[in-house]
């Protein structure tokens, strides 16, 4: 049994695929789109294969923030702080086409886009989208995680006090 | 029945009146407003306020029309209200004394139109944030002009 008593890999390689197969999402969820989340999130499409079904309902222990839906200037404020309370690491999905670019609205009450407001790592368009666009995002975006570099950083390093 | 009684009461007493889809609409000045609401109600039981909203014509004098819904539930009848306003108006008599709802109602066209009621004391903005300029449906106010509480991301 001399054989397989050790393995080497990259250390990045490593996290990133532990990483991206437990991805606790936040579902900001704020409009219609929210229905075709409860449909991709239960058993027909079911992210939970992707080890990204369970839902935290607070964005201190969730590490991927979902907007899904429309926001607007009112609630800007709140995904900003919804976003800042989120401990790294953290991803950002924007889910349909409001959340990525205001969709089709265009006027003086709603964000052209959460971009504007956070940083983002992977749009869905659609309106709603198709819930195999939803799959496909979360695929990309465990790519995106395993092909990352994870630090191992002091805590001090790793949030850098605000100037 | 009632309707024809309505109709026959009420027609001819008022600027303009006519058929939309079986509904009485009313064109009524701004002293006659308080009197036929409170004779409505009393008389012909229409004890709903459906909505109040308004329509802005930049190009008019009398700038803004505001429509008054209200419905019967004896009867199961709409009866429709208008009357022209001028941008300054501020004598606009609030309903809030004969429906409670009103309140709210008089309060979103305050914010998104700027009309002024007058006797309405609570007219804070219900879906406009503090800090917002202007009436956003108001012909005039731009349609891409946004107003955002946090700084943009360079």
């Amino acid at each position: 049994m001399a054989m397989m008593e050790f393995v080497t890999t990259r250390k990045d390689e490593l996290i990133g695929w532990v990483r991206k197969f437990s991805i606790f999402p936040y579902p900001f969820v704020t409009a219609c789109c929210g229905m075709e989340f409860m449909s991709v999130a239960s058993t027909l499409y079911d992210t939970d294969r992707f080890g990204a079904a369970l839902p935290r309902f607070t964005p201190r222990q969730s590490d991927l923030l979902m907007v899904v839906g429309t926001i607007t200037h009112k609630e800007a404020p709140v995904i900003k702080k919804v976003y800042d309370q989120m401990a790294e690491p953290k991803w950002v999905m924007a889910f349909g086409a409001c959340a990525t670019s205001g969709g089709f609205y265009r006027n003086y009450s709603v964000v052209q886009g959460i971009d504007k407001v956070i940083p983002v790592d992977i749009y869905i368009p659609g309106c709603p989208p198709r819930p195999e666009m939803v799959i496909d995002a979360i695929m990309k975006l465990q790519d995106k995680i395993a092909g990352e570099r994870h630090p191992i950083l002091p805590f001090e390093e790793q949030n850098p006090a605000k100037t | 029945m009632v309707y024809e009684k309505l109709k026959s009461e009420l027609t001819g007493q008022y600027q303009r009146a006519w058929d939309s889809f079986g509904m009485l609409v009313l064109d009524v000045s701004l002293e006659q407003l308080l009197p036929l609401v409170n004779r409505l109600k009393d008389d012909f039981s229409f004890d709903l306020l459906l909505d109040i909203t308004a329509v802005d014509y930049p190009e008019r004098e009398l700038r803004f029309d505001l429509v008054y819904h209200l419905f019967s539930s004896e009867s199961r009848k709409r009866i429709r209200l208008k009357l022209c306003i001028a941008e300054d108006e501020s004598q606009v008599p609030t309903v809030t004394r004969l429906y409670g709802s009103a309140n709210y109602l008089e309060r979103e066209v305050h914010e998104m139109y700027g009309v002024r009621f007058a006797d309405n004391d609570d007219l804070r903005p219900i879906l406009l944030y503090e800090g917002f300029e202007g009436h956003p449906l108001r012909k005039d106010y731009p349609m891409d002009l946004e107003q955002p509480l946090v700084d943009y991301r360079k």
